[in-house]
């Protein structure tokens, strides 16, 4: 984990990883890891969210949490915490 | 469960003089798999209409839907297995589909399929078929598809597939009928599948190969055993449960009337 | 055995190999069997899919866009919500008052034939007064509200909608330490809080599941709708009648889904501590929905059914309510005995005696608590011709003392007390244990008693009263 950081620290000079939680509304990011263990990676990845998949944010639901993102050629809505999970490029 | 071996006995005693002549079986158990919101449920009552009863899977709180459908003589026993995006993530109700699938082993399964957003169906789809072959695949809401301008090509995917492919609009009763047809192919062996098989990273494929003689061993025909193999690899204690269960008893997990004996 | 043993020693031959293979990689190994399937699927995918023209329009979007935007998302949730309920008051108001003619026309042929016959007068009551009129009530204030409110809610739910609401409401859940699936069941539990309960398998993780089924109660069903209409309809009699209950009924659902989040909240930091965890949730495409099949399929698995067992428990609530009111201990009825019992603990809570009467003689089911009142205040009153909200206005304010703050009282108890008897059985079977069934009865008990209180002694103390 920590290896990893550094490795995209070292990437794109001095910014820090992006996740698609900071991913704003109406921008394609691909997915380069998904962080987290156990059943919550588990759930994500089988609802189509693994390395290398284009997800397109949509929107942020009415409270600011949500986000609904495009993935696969469907609409799927998660939380925030879990969006934090997803590093993207 | 009464209810059930209840049906079944009325149907075996209509059943029986069709069955002396020509020693063929004429009642076949379906199960039904697919995503939520597919329009599965659509589909099952529209090929059971009034002919169905619910309750409970055995030592769960998940629903468990079944209903009978008569087609040219023959009686499917449908078992409409609760809704799932995959089989792999031990949720309940994906551990009653994938039990079923592997241990209670149905005629023929249907995986209902949205055909607008195939990609995310097609991984539930090739997990079915990594358990079983007798499987068909319903493309259902093509009509919706096409409003959107999505097409896709049935044959080309049966093709890839290796089993049959029926696009229906179960909403608007497309479909059915050729479904029914491809069901009764699947179930009473005329029609042989060729599925699919998912071919994983290397290191994984070589664990299959070193533990999958060993599985079939035990289990014989009995099971899928490349199946039981990645989930063993996997660790999966459910399944390894399930199948240790089934060692120390030695008794068939299938039960005639198609119920879960895994309780 | 020897033969079960032997494979028992291979199935342990079996795991010995696995842990050589693959001692400790369980999770690696499960990301990649499932980025490969996913893989598989993508490539199939583009061979066979082919997206021929995009449609002009996309309504889906557009509808969608509306429905969940950061500014209008919530606005139109309410909007929507209170269409719902004035289309209900609005449409249920008539043939509420055609079916109440008809069946107290009924009433009538029905006594004549007690006097043609010379049955006595304890038969006449007991038949007409105490089951007839108990069941002919819950048909005529129940079955037009539920015949319009079931077949909208049903629309909606066709429509797609309904995970709108859970991806709108989900943030305030997971504040609340909850699931973001109970905004769902939540939803469902507006049909039926048994349904609701049950609904609430969807929850994986046990915690919040139970959170869920001890909550779910405080949305009102379509037993206790009915209710809440005609009281809101008596605090607003006169020009603007339908869009004034239709607000204050809204009101109530707020209130309603305010105190779910905020009991959610209590327990997830006490009784189930615990922190919410991960959700996903599918937004499937908005569907065209049927109306007529809708209609059909809502009226008879939901409107019918619903009705059907009011009337099998209004039957015997009435009848048991008319011995309670005929059978006399010294000068008064039984009934008038209790009320008068519980009348200084209904009056701290804003109501009186015989409506805390009702509120339990209704256990078995909300839709009865109603007709238990108005039984037990006809009962020991004069006889009123009992055919519309103005009648029932006459009834309670006129003739029985209410306020604005009985009304309000009696509304905000019926929203929160206690799950019907049917939830409580359900809550008993799904949990699979007394303790949590009582405290799903306790809790709402607790709050509704406070809440009744609390607004009681403020208004009297404001002398708004």
């Amino acid at each position: 984990m920590n290896r990893m950081r550094h490795n995209s620290i070292n990437l794109k000079g001095d910014r820090t990883m992006q996740t698609l939680k900071e991913t704003k509304p109406g921008i394609t990011v691909r997915v380069t890891k998904i962080g987290g263990g156990g059943p919550i990676k588990r759930r994500i990845m089988e609802m189509g969210i693994t390395k290398g998949v284009d997800v397109f944010v949509r929107k942020v639901a009415p409270l600011g949490d949500p986000v609904e993102v495009t993935v696969r050629g469907y609409e799927l809505s998660l939380r925030k915490s879990d969006a934090q999970l997803i590093e993207v490029e | 469960m009464d209810l059930i071996n209840r049906l079944f006995r009325r149907m075996d005693a209509n059943e029986e003089s069709a069955r002396k002549s020509n020693n063929q079986k004429t009642s076949y158990i379906i199960a039904l798999a697919g995503n939520p919101n597919t329009g599965k449920s659509t589909i099952f009552n529209a090929l059971t209409g009034l002919r169905q009863h619910t309750g409970n899977w055995p030592g769960k709180t998940v629903l468990r839907a079944e209903g009978s459908c008569s087609y040219r003589g023959m009686t499917f026993n449908l078992v409409d297995l609760p809704g799932t995006y995959s089989l792999l993530s031990n949720s309940a109700e994906e551990q009653v589909a994938r039990d079923y699938l592997c241990f209670s082993k149905p005629d023929a399964t249907v995986v209902v399929l949205d055909a607008t957003c195939l990609e995310r169906n097609l991984n539930l789809a090739l997990q079915v078929l990594e358990i079983t072959s007798k499987a068909v695949i319903c493309v259902n809401l093509v009509d919706e598809a096409k409003r959107k301008g999505i097409e896709i090509n049935t044959a080309s995917l049966s093709e890839e597939l290796g089993v049959p492919v029926v696009p229906t609009a179960a909403r608007e009763g497309h479909g059915l009928g050729k479904l029914l047809s491809a069901i009764t192919g699947v179930a009473t062996g005329s029609v042989v599948n060729a599925p699919y098989t998912v071919k994983y990273e290397k290191k994984i494929e070589d664990a299959v190969v070193k533990v999958e003689p060993h599985i079939r061993k035990l289990v014989g025909e009995e099971f899928n055993s490349r199946w039981l193999a990645l989930r063993f690899l996997e660790h999966d204690q459910t399944v390894i449960s399930a199948v240790q269960k089934w060692t120390e008893e030695r008794v068939p997990l299938k039960i005639k009337a198609g119920g879960v004996a895994l309780a | 055995m020897n033969h079960s043993s032997s494979t028992t020693g291979k199935l342990r031959d079996i795991m010995k190999e696995v842990e050589r293979i693959s001692p400790d990689v369980t999770l690696k190994l499960n990301d990649s069997i499932v980025s490969t399937i996913y893989g598989d699927a993508e490539r199939i995918t583009r061979k066979v899919v082919s997206q021929k023209s995009k449609p002009r329009v996309d309504w889906d979007k557009k509808l969608d866009d509306v429905l969940t935007s950061r500014t209008l998302g919530i606005p139109m949730m309410l909007l929507l919500l209170a269409l719902v309920f004035w289309i209900t008051v609005t449409g249920a108001n008539y043939p509420s008052t055609v079916l109440a003619t008809v069946l107290f026309w009924g009433q009538d042929r029905l006594t004549d034939l007690c006097a043609w016959l010379g049955a006595p007068a304890w038969v006449k009551g007991f038949f007409v007064e105490g089951i007839y009129r108990c069941v002919a009530w819950v048909v005529s204030v129940m079955l037009p509200p539920m015949a319009i409110f079931f077949p909208c809610f049903t629309l909606l739910e066709d429509l797609g909608y309904l995970p709108r609401v859970a991806f709108n409401l989900d943030y305030l859940f997971k504040k609340a330490g909850a699931h973001g699936k109970q905004s769902l069941t939540m939803t469902m539990g507006f049909g039926c809080n048994a349904a609701g309960v049950i609904a609430c398998r969807i929850i994986e993780s046990p915690r919040e599941r139970l959170i869920a089924m001890l909550t779910n109660n405080f949305v009102p069903c379509n037993g206790r709708f009915p209710t809440l209409i005609a009281l809101a309809g008596i605090l607003v009699m006169g020009t603007a009648y339908s869009l004034g209950a239709a607000v204050i009924v809204m009101g109530i659902v707020l209130f309603g889904i305010a105190v779910t989040l905020a009991v959610s909240r209590a327990l997830s930091a006490t009784l189930l501590k615990g922190v919410p965890s991960s959700f996903t949730l599918e937004l499937p495409p908005y569907r065209k929905p049927r109306v007529g099949r809708v209609i059909i399929r809502s009226i008879y698995d939901r409107t019918l059914f619903v009705l059907g067992r009011a009337v099998c428990v209004a039957a015997p609530a009435g009848a048991v309510t008319w011995l309670l009111a005929n059978i006399y201990v010294g000068d008064l009825s039984v009934l008038s005995h209790c009320a008068n019992w519980l009348n200084p603990f209904g009056t701290l809570l804003g109501m009186d005696g015989f409506i805390l009467m009702a509120f339990i003689l209704g256990l078995p089911a909300n839709e009865i608590v109603l007709p238990i009142l108005i039984m037990s205040y006809l009962a020991t009153g004069s006889m009123v011709e009992m055919d519309s909200i103005e009648a029932l206005r006459r009834l309670f304010v006129v003739e029985h003392g209410w306020t604005w703050l009985t009304v309000l009282c009696t509304m905000l108890f019926s929203l929160l007390h206690y799950p019907c008897g049917t939830t409580l059985w359900t809550i008993r079977r799904e949990s699979g244990s007394v303790k949590w069934t009582a405290l799903a009865a306790l809790i709402p008990l607790g709050v509704a008693c406070a809440v009744c209180f609390v607004i009681a002694l403020a208004a009297r103390q404001a002398g708004w009263v």
